[in-house]
């Protein structure tokens, strides 16, 4: 049975600009406009923009939301300052990543918290459940733009008039811009400098129109997922998900015990710091010619009648590097960086080596 | 979108052409190659490889997915684009000529005649084909 796909506010936009389309977490999605690799490299050496309305959006009110919402956080979201955001995990009771989201904290009483979009409901949910009529879901009636890459700052600041420099990494701040208000978080997807808006629908098409007279590159989600594969950043239903934990996922460093608070998962998180980890998201490049793709072996090749000793969770060709690129848990024996492996591709065995993360760092 | 008339189709998008010395050049097709996106991987068949019509032959890859090659008619390969391996967005720049893939002796010329001709290949394709 198929659900009716949802559409972005700036569909028509997304049509002028050539974008082709294809279903995602239930919306119908710009996949690509110019072209894949030309979208890639336009954010890695000058700055495209991506509607990222899909994401779910909730907001926030009350003077105690920092203390409730730290009952479903990983990290302690409570300490946050206002203008300032934070990464954090909702974990399941057993410690699985229920989702990797950002908290934001526009003012002492006011927060936005984002969701991805696959989650947007049952996330929605999980916050209700804490902090009641303190939220409001705003994910359908605002859009979200993600302006990103080394000309972002000079973007931003022909569009928006905003100083990209007055915003501390991970900060945010609001702005009134053409009769409307825009929402503006230094934070991102692609290991590039910019950051995210959101606004009113009406107020996202003049951004939007703005950014690409300005030079902007339309980017749509095939370049998202290579440039946020480059850069290591996990996608939540594939690199982690209910069944991976934060330590093998590397992302131990946002989980807070230290303040104590209890939050949803505390428990197992706790057990689960305390003892080795069996495997360890890692990162791995192909030696070889080939393209690896999410759910294809990793074998050994010392020991290759053992069988898969992993599966890809992502993975893909890299227009930076022009290889093949990877991640998987492997198992923490075979984790170190240099290691020497193999992904079979159709049979064939590629030879492939562990290399540290993240694949490509910008040049600051 | 660019389809040669003097080239036969097969309704998987490849595209053949009779050469002088009775060989056959194999390929995919603009509207194919338009669909893949940017190709960055090409596995090519192996010279003197036998192949039935209709069997894949090799597989090409884009950003986002991967399709086999289906050889139009049965025979030997008997050439493959090498150049394909360093510099596989031939495929998309010049899917007709520089970005042929493999050439074939065909065992039996009747299937060349059997395959679509170019007005016949446009016909099939949807209706908002670009």
């Amino acid at each position: 049975m198929a659900e009716r796909l949802r559409i972005l506010p700036l569909r028509e936009a997304h049509r002028a600009a050539g974008a082709r389309f294809a279903p995602f977490a239930g919306w119908d999605m710009p996949l690509q406009y110019a072209g894949i690799i030309e979208e890639h490299r336009a954010v890695r050496e000058r700055a495209g923009v991506f509607d990222v309305s899909h994401m779910g959006r909730v907001e926030l009110r009350g003077a105690d939301v920092g203390a409730r919402l730290r009952s479903i956080t990983t990290a302690n979201v409570a300490s946050l300052e206002p203008g300032k955001s934070r990464y954090s995990l909702y974990c399941t009771e057993q410690g699985g990543i229920a989702d990797d989201i950002i908290a934001y904290r526009l003012e002492a009483d006011r927060w936005l918290i984002v969701h991805n979009a696959d989650n947007a409901a049952a996330d929605a949910e999980r916050v209700r459940t804490v902090l009641g009529d303190a939220m409001t879901d705003i994910g359908l009636e605002t859009v979200m733009l993600a302006v990103q890459g080394p000309e972002a700052a000079e973007a931003l600041r022909a569009t928006l008039g905003l100083d990209l420099e007055s915003v501390p990494r991970h900060g945010c701040v609001e702005l009134d811009w053409r009769g409307g208000r825009v929402f503006f978080g230094r934070t991102g997807y692609t290991g590039e400098d910019g950051g995210e808006c959101v606004t009113d629908p009406a107020t996202g098409r003049l951004l939007w129109d703005a950014l690409l007279e300005a030079g902007v590159a339309p980017i749509g989600l095939g370049a998202r997922d290579t440039l946020r594969l480059e850069a290591a950043l996990p996608l939540h239903g594939h690199d982690i998900s209910p069944a991976t934990n934060p330590y093998e996922a590397g992302l131990g460093w946002a989980v807070g015990l230290k303040d104590g608070a209890d939050f949803t998962g505390r428990e197992a998180l706790v057990a689960l710091s305390e003892r080795p980890q069996r495997r360890r998201l890692s990162c791995l490049r192909l030696l070889d010619r080939g393209v690896p793709r999410a759910d294809y072996p990793v074998v050994d090749p010392s020991h290759s009648e053992a069988g898969a000793i992993a599966v890809l969770t992502s993975g893909a060709f890299s227009p930076s590097l022009e290889v093949g690129i990877s991640m998987a848990y492997l198992p923490a024996l075979l984790s170190d960086v240099g290691t020497h492996l193999a992904v079979d591709i159709r049979g064939r065995a590629i030879p492939a080596q562990v290399v540290a993360r993240p694949f490509y760092q910008r040049r600051s | 979108m660019e389809i040669p008339a003097d080239l036969r189709y097969t309704p998987e998008d490849e595209w053949l052409r009779l050469e002088a010395d009775g060989t056959a050049t194999v390929g995919i097709t603009d509207y194919a190659q338009g669909q893949l996106g940017d190709i960055v991987f090409v596995e090519l068949p192996d010279l003197g490889r036998t192949i039935e019509a209709g069997q894949p032959f090799g597989v090409v890859e884009s950003v986002k997915a991967v399709s086999d090659l289906f050889m139009p008619v049965s025979g030997e390969i008997v050439a493959r684009n090498d150049a394909l391996e360093q510099s596989s967005e031939l495929v998309n720049q010049s899917p007709y000529a520089d970005g042929w893939i493999a050439r074939i002796r065909p065992s039996d010329p009747a299937q060349v005649e059997a395959l679509m001709t170019a007005d016949a290949y446009r016909a099939q394709l949807p209706a908002d084909a670009e």
